[in-house]
């Protein structure tokens, strides 16, 4: 639902580095986005074509590049990777996890035309 | 993968093999909602400098968040209290509000599904907060979005009422992971909608361990101190952190 604004968002900062390197058009913008992140990539890739018409990045390529989730388990005290927010403890099965990882939401390059 | 552009190649060299040209590439490394962050924390450093406190409410639609915060401005007659209130339509909420007697601005964000700090901040400037106010933000109901937008508020508190069943919390996580209290609400009709409290809260404490949660009834008032003495121990927490610093 909230894609609209965080389209909005990167055109935003799309903008405002292409103004800082003299850039007319953009043709490729590169986004991480954790598994947790709660942002849906359909949903994105399609507010990003409509939100980019008229600015530097119109007609661009969007590219999202998936990172996983990362939480503490309070059973055993590990740091471990998971892909399911409500997966169990891959170390020791315990289901009280605290994500450290995998919100991200990262403009991360963009590529001048 | 490629941590450049995303394709199946492990080495970014291969670049040049396949349209891209590395001077052409701009590196951007910015949050998505870098924007909103520098609208919270400047919402932050205003209610620091006041000495105020503000919460902000986060629920589905119906749990009762209006109800509470109707109750809750009469039992802290003494205390200054301000109230933004999110909704997509209408100034019904603000209308509830102001019937008693709270200074209150309505935010409708008409297509949008959650507040952002910039609409936060200029609500506060309609505000005219005094020091030492207690703001309460009701967010838009949508246990999804609001969970991503930092407002500058101290704390999230998550309501939800016993009639929306057990599962909510490992539903719609983002929210109870990111909120300090969850508020179970409607405790006078637990024993009318086979609700297993103790599933709600096994389930809160599964998504977050460290979250504080209450039982009480806005409608009739039952257990409404437990919520009173938690708000009060939070702004004392940090006016006594400020005063160490």
């Amino acid at each position: 639902m909230h894609e609209l604004s965080l389209c909005e968002s990167i055109r935003q900062v799309v903008e405002n580095h292409a103004g800082a390197h003299s850039v007319d058009r953009v043709k490729r913008v590169w986004v991480e986005l954790g598994c947790f992140s709660c942002v849906s990539q359909e949903a994105l890739s399609f507010a990003f074509d409509v939100v980019m018409r008229g600015s530097v990045a119109e007609g661009a390529e969007l590219i999202v590049l998936d990172l996983p989730g990362k939480a503490i388990c309070h059973d055993c005290g590990k740091e471990v990777t998971i892909l399911d927010r409500l997966a169990c403890c891959p170390s020791c099965g315990g289901t009280t996890l605290m994500p450290t990882a995998g919100n991200e939401m990262r403009i991360k390059d963009m590529e001048a035309a | 993968m490629c941590s450049v552009c995303g394709c199946s190649h492990t080495d970014q060299k291969m670049h040049a093999g396949h349209g891209m040209q590395p001077d052409r590439l701009i590196e951007i490394e910015t949050d998505i909602l870098s924007k909103n962050n520098q609208y919270a924390a400047a919402n932050r450093a205003r209610l620091a400098g006041l000495n105020a406190y503000a919460i902000n409410l986060v629920s589905s639609p119906g749990s009762g968040k209006t109800a509470l915060l109707c109750k809750t401005i009469l039992a802290l007659s003494g205390q200054r209290l301000a109230v933004i209130e999110g909704d997509q339509q209408t100034q019904n909420d603000a209308d509830r509000i102001r019937a008693t007697g709270a200074p209150a601005v309505q935010i409708n964000t008409g297509k949008g599904c959650h507040l952002d700090a910039h609409m936060v901040g200029h609500a506060m400037d309609k505000l005219l907060l005094e020091p030492g106010t207690l703001l309460f933000i009701e967010n838009v109901g949508n246990l999804v979005c609001p969970a991503a937008f930092d407002l500058g508020e101290d704390c999230k508190v998550a309501i939800l009422s016993v009639t929306e069943g057990e599962d909510k919390p490992l539903k719609y996580p983002d929210m109870f992971a990111a909120s300090k209290l969850a508020i179970l609400n409607k405790i006078d009709l637990a024993s009318h909608c086979d609700v297993d409290l103790s599933a709600y809260e096994a389930n809160l404490r599964r998504i977050n361990p460290n979250i504080d949660i209450l039982h009480l009834s806005a409608r009739t008032g039952a257990d409404m101190d437990s919520w009173l003495g938690w708000l009060n121990a939070e702004i004392a927490r940090k006016a006594g952190a400020k005063s160490c610093a």
